[in-house]
């Protein structure tokens, strides 16, 4: 294991600096099948403890994508013959134009938006419903819970989130939309079976026939660095590092993420200048080097973003 | 492995082929399917594979297909039990999910014989057809990825394009999902998911589909038609009972709603069922 390292000081909101892999394994793009876009930036209406990319009420770092490049985005996308389309922000529905936005998108492909589900409120839900049967194709929605009580979530969303977001969720039921439940472990043990066992229980205690949940491991950067820990220099990706195979389990051998400022590998990695692939979506068609942080949890826990 | 390439003799006024994937085990479907397809007219019989997993005696599938002298392409799960490795392959990334299908491939790998393990090893990745003026590739899942899922709802135009193109044909055939679709760009290509015979689509209904493809030459023309079969599921339900198979499994065959493996299906997928 070659653990050397490179220490890059970049100056982001004041988080810590990163470290990058000195010889990371490279990863072409197989196919741009799954089409992120960061419609809101990293605006959002709370302020997680876990958020990786430090996304808040006040976070300008990347600002809502307008109308028009999310347009030139999905065209290109066609062009690439794209599958699908994630929506992620921040908080996507804090989007003035977001209902243009979803259906603009579901012409082209399907799509599937994460939220925290606060700011829907019943006349939006009641469109969502609408939208999700009339739809071309395939519409879901990702609400974030961490946690099946108050103490656990709302210890890293905010006093008040738990039952803010649980309302969301009973609205987009009531309307027909069953989300996926998205989970990410911050405690020890969140993930394990009877962990999960209790979780869909609840689910279904609280009225939901189907429910669906998806884990998530935390990864050590954005805020997460102070509410745990970073990562340490052992914790990058080397060339040889992969595992046969692993290359085609890896979310960013077929995504790539739009941001109003260009073109990333994949959502974790936009708060990281110098990950930025270029401007135009012909960069982002470019290899990547799996040189960053995150990688390595992505490797380790084989986490994909996708739903 | 090599690849099947032929061009069918379809000067007479109409040809028909069969298409179905996914037995599962399922022989009494397989038998049914089988009857239907020739009672049909079809000259020649092809299965997408996956020929184990979910129900009974996986030893009772081989003889049909041979008597029938159907052409096989290899899926996933052929794959597994082939090369006796450790699972199933069937890209399933729940937890849940998975827990299921170990179920089914241990099942399925213990009971199958080596013979049929090494005939399974054997079979090709894909098929290629000539029908009337259109050319067909015969996958499993894609037509770049054995175990890659083509929903309906998650399956975008664009994409669909790039196969076409990608892998010069007209006409894709594939399975996997076990739920049956077809559609068509304007351009007059057309994606065909023929389903499972092994288990029925999670609609509420215990038949089971496949397709039946029939060129028109005269015309210039290939129909395709997603044909429903019947069979005796209630036999298959008491032999996956007497071979203590989950009763989650039973239940599906018995009222045609899926009890597992649900967490890999889209949305859309998902809100039509019951569970």
């Amino acid at each position: 294991m070659n653990n050397s390292a490179t220490r890059r000081t970049l100056p982001i909101l004041g988080q810590a600096p990163v470290l990058q892999s000195a010889d990371p394994p490279e990863l072409p793009l197989e196919a741009l099948d799954t089409l992120w876009l960061q419609v809101t930036g990293t605006l959002c209406n709370i302020a997680c403890k876990h958020c990786f990319i430090s996304c808040g009420p006040k976070n300008h770092q990347h600002e809502m994508m307008t109308v028009q490049q999310v347009r030139t985005a999905l065209d290109e996308a066609a062009r690439q013959g794209t599958r699908e389309y994630y929506m992620t922000g921040g908080e996507p529905f804090l989007h003035p134009a977001i209902q243009e936005i979803i259906t603009m998108t579901l012409q082209q492909g399907p799509l599937t938006i994460l939220t925290n589900g606060i700011l829907i409120d019943d006349t939006m839900a009641a469109w969502l419903g609408e939208t999700f049967r009339t739809a071309p194709y395939s519409f879901d929605l990702r609400v974030s819970l961490d946690g099946y009580t108050a103490e656990d979530n709302d210890s890293v969303r905010g006093k008040g989130t738990y039952r803010r977001i649980l309302a969301g969720i009973l609205r987009l039921a009531d309307h027909g939309i069953n989300p996926v439940i998205t989970v990410t472990e911050v405690r020890s043990g969140m993930g394990l079976p009877e962990e999960r066992g209790a979780f869909l229980q609840f689910l279904r205690d609280l009225g939901l026939s189907q429910p669906r949940l998806k884990f998530l491991v935390p990864f050590l950067i954005g805020r997460e660095e102070q509410r745990t820990r970073g990562y340490t220099s052992a914790e990058l990706l080397h060339v040889g590092d992969l595992q046969p195979g692993e290359e085609q389990k890896l979310q960013c051998s077929s995504c790539r993420m739009v941001t109003d400022d260009g073109i990333y590998p994949c959502p974790l990695l936009i708060n990281i200048p110098e990950a930025r692939m270029g401007a135009t979506f012909a960069d982002g068609l470019a290899p990547i080097r799996l040189a960053w942080q995150p990688c390595y949890t992505c490797h380790v826990f084989g986490v994909t973003c996708r739903t | 492995m090599e690849q099947t390439v032929q061009t069918l003799d379809t000067a007479e006024a109409h040809y028909s082929i069969a298409v179905f994937g996914g037995c599962y085990n399922n022989y009494l479907a397989l038998q049914a399917t089988l009857e239907d397809a020739r009672r049909r007219g079809a000259r020649a019989i092809y299965c997408l594979g996956d020929m184990g997993g979910f129900g009974p005696h996986p030893d009772r599938v081989f003889p049909l297909l041979w008597e029938y002298d159907v052409i096989c392409v290899q899926g996933n799960y052929d794959h597994s039990i082939g090369n006796r490795l450790a699972d199933c392959a069937c890209g399933y990334t729940d937890p849940r999910d998975n827990y299921y299908a170990q179920i089914s491939y241990d099942y399925t790998l213990a009971h199958t014989a080596d013979r049929y393990k090494d005939w399974l090893r054997t079979l090709q990745p894909s098929i290629r057809l000539t029908l009337g003026d259109q050319r067909l590739l015969l996958v499993h899942g894609s037509p770049r990825r054995v175990n890659e899922f083509l929903w309906q709802s998650t399956t975008s135009e664009p994409f669909l394009q790039k196969l076409f193109t990608t892998y010069e044909a007209e006409i894709i055939l594939c399975t996997h999902t076990g739920i049956q679709w077809q559609h068509q760009l304007a351009n007059g290509s057309r994606l065909v998911n023929v389903g499972a015979i092994g288990r029925p689509p999670n609609d509420g209904r215990t038949t089971v589909w496949y397709a039946l493809l029939t060129a028109y030459p005269a015309r210039n023309q290939v129909a395709c038609e997603l044909l429903p079969v019947n069979y005796d599921y209630e036999r298959l339900a008491y032999e996956m009972r007497q071979q203590q198979l989950p009763e989650e499994f039973v239940e599906t065959i018995l009222t045609g709603w899926w009890t597992t493996c649900l967490e890999i299906l889209p949305a859309r997928e998902r809100a039509q069922g019951r569970f």
